[in-house]
Formats: structure tokens, C-alpha cells, sequence
């Protein structure tokens, strides 16, 4: 799993990337001038009903709100106590909203789709004579290391496994972080090899 | 920007991704903001590529976290992280690798293994919490001294990150000298 966009066909899908992410900024800055339950009953009740009409699967991803629940929890109780306890409500709905809205296009926009829309920010790099495409060409770099040290790493992990039956240890850092800097070194040869990345800006 | 710096900033990038995967020690206060071994990254960052570089990395990675990756400890991700508590310390990552890079370069005659602890705890630590303790408050409404105790227990975590920092740091520079960029 390397996003958490979801596969489906919906509207909320087919509305466009750039639009959706003008929306939450937007919604964001309006929401943190306000402190009324009144305003922030109906944010809840349209943004739940967002996730409900992309179906099951949409309600489904409202369990990503227990990752919050103790946190909201334990602030609810500190607000309590200072004697600002409503206060401490709208605060509370006022952030599952806005982690709500902002997950909401996340997960019903494509990574391609919001580079896309993000691309034409990096121009002013051209300035410097840098390319506007050298973040997207990290992003991929990114993508594809990740993966590659977690290799690495677990084949350094079974060697020492065998070796003393312990399941790893910190001595398995050092060599790990030089074999995987040397494959980084390989990389960067490679790119240079093939024309290196100033063959994107054409 | 050389490829090789390309390459070098997507790697520690990779990296911080790559920590996300060590299983968060999940303490029961302030659950919103975990216990991860991802700072480790951002102070090697930070530590290794020196200041432009090192922020860069960190920029990046929180680039792929906005993009929807789930590469946040624990698998978060997503623009939601953004609404988060936590949003306070995410901004102050690239500044404090910055300023890390920037002690460790500026402490070039100093013992490897001091320096590079010395600017974790600056660049890691102060200066992540400088951010991070405001953004707490912000976000959830509390007084700066109620999100900085909340934000305290952290801090013992984070000091044994800052010795893995300084004993990896000091590893390269024997095994990878050319890796350091702080010392070339």
C-alpha cells in the first residue's frame, strides 16, 4: 500500500483535484475564526455526509478517527477543567472537521492527479535554471529507495539472526546505513549515465 | 541542483519513510502525537546533507505526505495529518534539520561524535518543539505551558535518538567518509 486513496467511481472522484484542494483551504481558514457550536454542527453534518455518499467504503474511513479518540479525550478533560468546557467541544468538532475534509481529498484524489495540480508552484524554480519536474522525479526516488531499504535492511537482519539467533540489534545500523548510502551513490551514477535529470526540463 | 544531490535528498526522504515502518511506542497521553522513530531521520538529515540539503529531504518527505502517502508512523498520511495536532512538529522537521545541518557544519573542528549529538539536540529536539508546542496549543486550544508538559514526555525518546544520531553519524564518517557531507 503506497497511498490511501481509494478506488472507486464517484462524484467526489470526479470533481477536480485543484478545485477539491481550494475547497478545504479555503473552508480551513474560515473555520479557525470561528468558535460556535452552532457553525461547526452543520460543518460536521456535511462532511459526514460527504463520506456517506461515496458509500460504505467512504464510512468505513471514519475509523481513522480512533487514532484521535484519546487525544480529543484527554483534551475535553484539560478544557473541563479550566472551566472552559464548550469551548473545548467546538475546538474538538472544529479539528475532526477539518482532518475529515483534508482526508477527504486524499483519499478520493490520485498521487498523478495532485502533482499534477501541484506542478505549476514549482515554476519559479526555473528562475534558478532548475527544472520544475527535479521534485516530482524525488517523489519517484522516494517511492521506489523505501522499499529498497526495507530489503536491506531485513537481509542484514536474517544474516545476524542466523548468525546469533537474536532477532537484531542496533549494531545493525551502522552497516545498514553504509550499504544503503552506497546503493544511493549507485543511483546517482546511473541517473547521470542516462543523461542525468536535466534531460526532463525539455 | 547535481543529481547526486537529487539523489542524496530523495534517499534521507526514503529514509524517514523507512523509520515510519518501526512500530510507534504508543503512549496513552496525548495520543495524537506518537512516540516515532522518524525524528531519528530528520536529525540525520539534518546531521548528514547539512542545512539546505537536510531541510530539502525533510521537505520532501512531508511533500509525499501531503501527496497521500501513508509513509507517517503508523501509516498515516494524507492532507488529514495537516489538521492534526501533530501539524506543529511536522513544520518544524525541515527547520530543524535545517538548523542541525547548520551547527554540525559550523562545528567542523569539533569531535565528530559531540558535534553531531549537539546539533540533534538543537536542530532535533529545541527547535522541533519550538514549533511543535505552539502547534499543539493552537490546534487544540490549550495554553502554551499545558501542550509543552503534554509534549515533555517526549523529550527521554527523542535523547536516545540523539545518541543513535551521534554513534551512526560517527559509524559513516570511518566506514563512508564521502557520506558526511557536514565534513567534506
Amino acid at each position: 500500500m503506497i497511498s490511501i486513496y481509494l478506488q472507486k467511481e464517484s462524484w467526489i472522484h470526479r470533481t477536480p483535484a485543484g478545485f477539491k484542494l481550494l475547497a478545504v483551504a479555503i473552508a480551513s481558514l474560515l473555520l479557525f475564526q470561528v468558535k460556535s457550536i452552532w457553525i461547526f454542527l452543520p460543518c460536521l453534518a456535511v462532511v459526514l455526509g460527504l463520506y456517506a455518499s461515496l458509500g460504505r467504503e467512504g464510512l468505513a474511513q471514519l475509523k481513522l478517527l480512533r487514532g484521535l479518540t484519546m487525544f480529543l479525550v484527554i483534551l475535553l478533560a484539560l478544557h473541563w477543567v479550566s472551566g472552559t468546557f464548550w469551548e473545548g467541544v467546538a475546538i474538538i468538532m472544529r479539528l475532526i472537521v477539518l482532518f475529515l475534509a483534508a482526508n477527504l481529498v486524499s483519499i478520493t484524489t490520485r498521487m498523478d492527479d495532485m502533482l499534477e495540480v501541484i506542478q505549476p508552484l514549482f515554476k519559479p524554480l526555473q528562475l534558478f535554471g532548475l527544472s520544475s519536474r527535479k521534485p516530482a522525479l524525488g517523489v519517484t526516488l522516494v517511492l521506489r529507495f523505501a522499499p529498497h531499504m526495507l530489503q536491506v535492511f531485513s537481509i542484514l537482519r536474517e544474516a545476524y539472526q542466523a548468525r546469533t539467533g537474536a532477532r537484531g540489534s542496533w549494531r545493525l545500523l551502522a552497516p545498514f546505513a553504509i550499504q544503503s548510502l552506497r546503493m544511493s551513490d549507485n543511483v546517482a551514477e546511473a541517473l547521470k549515465a542516462r543523461g542525468g535529470s536535466q534531460g526532463l526540463s525539455r | 541542483m547535481a543529481d547526486r544531490s537529487l539523489v542524496h535528498v530523495a534517499f534521507y526522504a526514503a529514509l524517514i519513510a523507512a523509520l515510519g515502518l518501526v512500530p510507534p511506542v504508543a503512549i496513552p497521553f496525548l495520543g495524537g502525537v506518537p512516540i516515532t522513530a522518524q525524528t531519528l531521520g530528520v536529525m540525520l538529515a539534518g546531521v548528514m546533507l547539512g542545512p539546505v540539503r537536510g531541510g530539502l529531504a525533510v521537505l520532501l518527505f512531508l511533500f509525499l505526505v501531503a501527496l497521500g502517502a501513508p509513509i507517517l508512523a503508523g501509516g498515516r498520511g494524507g492532507l488529514g495529518v495537516f489538521a492534526t495536532p501533530s501539524v506543529g512538529f511536522l513544520i518544524g522537521w525541515p527547520v530543524g534539520a535545517f538548523v542541525a545541518g547548520w551547527i554540525m557544519n559550523s562545528m567542523k573542528g569539533t569531535n565528530i561524535l559531540v558535534a553531531a549529538a549537539v546539533s540533534a539536540v538543537v536542530g532535533g529536539i529545541g527547535v522541533v518543539y519550538a514549533f511543535g508546542i505552539p502547534g499543539v496549543a493552537y490546534v487544540a486550544g490549550l495554553s502554551l505551558s499545558k501542550a509543552a508538559i503534554g509534549s515533555a514526555i517526549y523529550i527521554p525518546g527523542d535523547l536516545v535518538k540523539v545518541v543513535i544520531t551521534a554513534i551512526v553519524t560517527q559509524t559513516v564518517a570511518r566506514g563512508l567518509p564521502g557520506a558526511v557531507f557536514t565534513r567534506t
